[in-house]
């Protein structure tokens, strides 16, 4: 089994506050990793550090093997790597499909093709995303006045018909009523088995992570406190001290 | 819309018929298909890109200075020709005057679309409001720096070659604004259909997810200002030939003027739209003319409170604001069960 992202020494301070200290993990192929930790703990910040957002003070961060710590954020993008936003981010003033055309992949987007229009089949694909997240029938509506877990789904579903190796996902389940939530955890396994994608979340709810992931990585003040198996880690004395703030 | 082809009949023979008929009005006609093309050209990086542009008037400045360049440069020493501002009459024959006019357009329009590379390369950095005073700046100073420049007459400007023949060109001048405004429209409109539109709604939208997304952005911005800067340099080479004389700030560079008039016509129109720009376009030159002619010495006046109105009350546009009350109508689909909320979502997901 391969690591598709392997972080390694990873520091990232702004100014005086240091948010990430030495961080190493790895990512490995086909399976669901999940980052846990406190507020404040540094979770965002390597999350952006990886897909490109700003640049790391030291360390290294490879994609299959390959340095991208110096690429920016369109470039990983295009090598097959994603992120979600913690604030959903979709495009407000389009509607559902255009908002999933758009986000065809565009590796290799030559420039003749901005001048293109989308074959019916892209179209297609589009529209059955859109059923496997369970917005089908709001398709033809502004993304913009669809409630906010309609837009998780829809930005989860844009994220998938960019066809990434890796998905990055930061929060999928906040702000998302529980029943909902059940659904979302399941479209999450199918898109990590069915589609083959990996997919790397951030997660503050513990019973969702704790179902969801193969392996957990927490961080606290910046560093990283623990690895191991949902299990190891729901039983692990420093996690458990961090959440609760024992000193 | 239903009535699609209706305004295709209505404008066509309005373009047409309207010279025709009001013989006296041609330049005015002329200057309002130019005004479409400002519109239609601004709202292209203004409305579907949400790069507000305050400096899209240079390209126009720049249009008319490279086709005059090119007109006189292929058959008189350049320099010669400015010093005497137009005082020493030249004669141009009409086959000189046609080959300069016809490859003066065309280098205009190659010439400020590379400029739109160039300066987007520098320009683009910027977003909001930032980016609406950089572009101001660089049209400003385009203005300054054409009038210290002596091979162009410097601020005493230069005067074009005469049109030959009898006529003055009035009804030449006005067929192609008329037809430039036409090929825009429908270049435009062509492009709109494309994922071109899709791509520079999404950077309207959050560029940073766009960006995310693995969308070629710079790349789009740089090709959506240079489409604008094509046909704003045709448009420029054609209205400084209608002119007759060109110089740097009333004429090439109007920044306070034309170039303030571009982004308020879409305004008004409605800007992201492709018949918004038009429609501002047409409605706000009639309202100038009226009031120039009629509350002369309140003309400024008049046009401030449009501008108060439409920004205040209106800021979609007329053709945003009929998109509001009649989506239908424009093919745009809108929730019916209001409080479209999580329940029946959970139901459908489940």
């Amino acid at each position: 089994m391969t690591d598709m992202i392997e972080v390694s020494g990873v520091s990232k301070s702004y100014g005086g506050v240091v948010a990430n200290h030495d961080v190493s993990m790895k990512v490995p192929e086909g399976k669901i990793t999940g980052l846990i930790g406190p507020n404040g703990s540094g979770k965002t910040t390597l999350f952006n550090s990886i897909v490109g957002y700003h640049p790391i003070d030291s360390g290294s961060i490879k994609f299959e093997g390959q340095e991208i710590s110096d690429l920016r954020v369109q470039e990983i993008a295009r090598l097959g790597m994603l992120r979600t936003f913690q604030q959903t981010r979709i495009y407000s003033k389009m509607n559902c499909v255009q908002n999933m055309l758009i986000s065809v992949p565009h590796r290799n987007a030559s420039f003749a093709d901005m001048f293109k229009k989308y074959p019916p089949e892209v179209t297609e694909r589009a529209e059955h995303l859109l059923d496997f997240v369970g917005l089908y029938s709001k398709r033809k509506l502004i993304s913009g006045n669809l409630s906010f877990g309609q837009q998780k789904l829809l930005e989860f579903a844009m994220a998938l018909m960019n066809e990434p190796k890796v998905l990055l996902l930061d929060e999928p389940t906040a702000g998302i009523n529980p029943t909902l939530i059940n659904g979302l955890i399941d479209r999450l396994k199918r898109a990590n088995t069915e589609f083959g994608i990996t997919l790397f979340v951030i997660e503050h709810n513990m019973r969702v992570v704790m179902n969801l992931a193969d392996n957990v990585y927490c961080l606290a003040h910046g560093e990283m406190l623990a690895h191991g198996t949902p299990d190891e880690i729901q039983n692990d004395q420093s996690v458990i001290d961090a959440y609760l703030g024992a000193h | 819309m239903m009535n699609k082809f209706t305004l295709y009949g209505l404008t066509l023979a309005f373009g047409i018929l309207g010279p025709i008929l009001f013989p006296a009005y041609m330049s005015q006609f002329t200057v309002l298909w130019l005004m479409v093309v400002f519109s239609l050209t601004w709202d292209i990086m203004g409305g579907q890109m949400g790069y507000n542009s305050l400096g899209n008037i240079f390209f126009f400045g720049i249009g008319m200075y490279v086709c005059a360049m090119v007109q006189v440069g292929l058959y008189y020493d350049l320099a010669a020709y400015a010093a005497h501002s137009g005082a020493v009459k030249v004669n141009f024959t009409p086959e000189q005057y046609f080959t300069g006019l016809a490859l003066g357009t065309i280098t205009a329009a190659i010439v400020a679309a590379l400029l739109a590379v160039v300066f987007g390369w520098i320009v683009f950095g910027l977003r909001g409001p930032y980016f609406a005073i950089g572009t101001l700046g660089v049209a400003i100073a385009a203005g300054e720096l054409m009038g210290a420049w002596d091979l162009v007459g410097g601020g005493g400007g230069m005067s074009l070659p005469g049109f030959p023949g009898d006529s003055d060109g009035t009804a030449f001048f006005y067929v192609l604004m008329f037809a430039l405004a036409i090929s825009t429209f429908l270049f435009l409109k062509w492009l709109y259909a494309s994922r071109f539109s899709l791509a520079i709604n999404a950077i309207r939208d959050d560029e940073e997810k766009a960006e995310g997304m693995g969308i070629q952005t710079k790349r789009y911005k740089t090709v959506a200002w240079s489409i604008s800067a094509f046909f704003l340099g045709i448009s420029g080479a054609l209205f400084g030939n209608m002119t007759g004389f060109i110089e740097p700030l009333e004429v090439a560079f109007p920044t306070v003027t034309f170039g303030i008039f571009m982004v308020l016509m879409a305004l008004l129109g409605g800007k992201g739209t492709l018949w918004g720009p038009i429609i501002g376009a047409i409605l706000f030159h009639v309202i100038k003319e009226v009031t120039w002619t009629y509350l002369l010495g309140w003309q400024w006046v008049a046009l401030g409170v449009l501008i108060v109105v439409n920004v205040v009350f209106f800021q979609q546009g007329i053709v945003g604001w009929m998109q509001d009350k009649w989506p239908e109508k424009f093919g745009i689909e809108v929730d019916t069960q209001l409080g479209a909320n999580d329940e029946q979502q959970t139901e459908a997901v489940k």
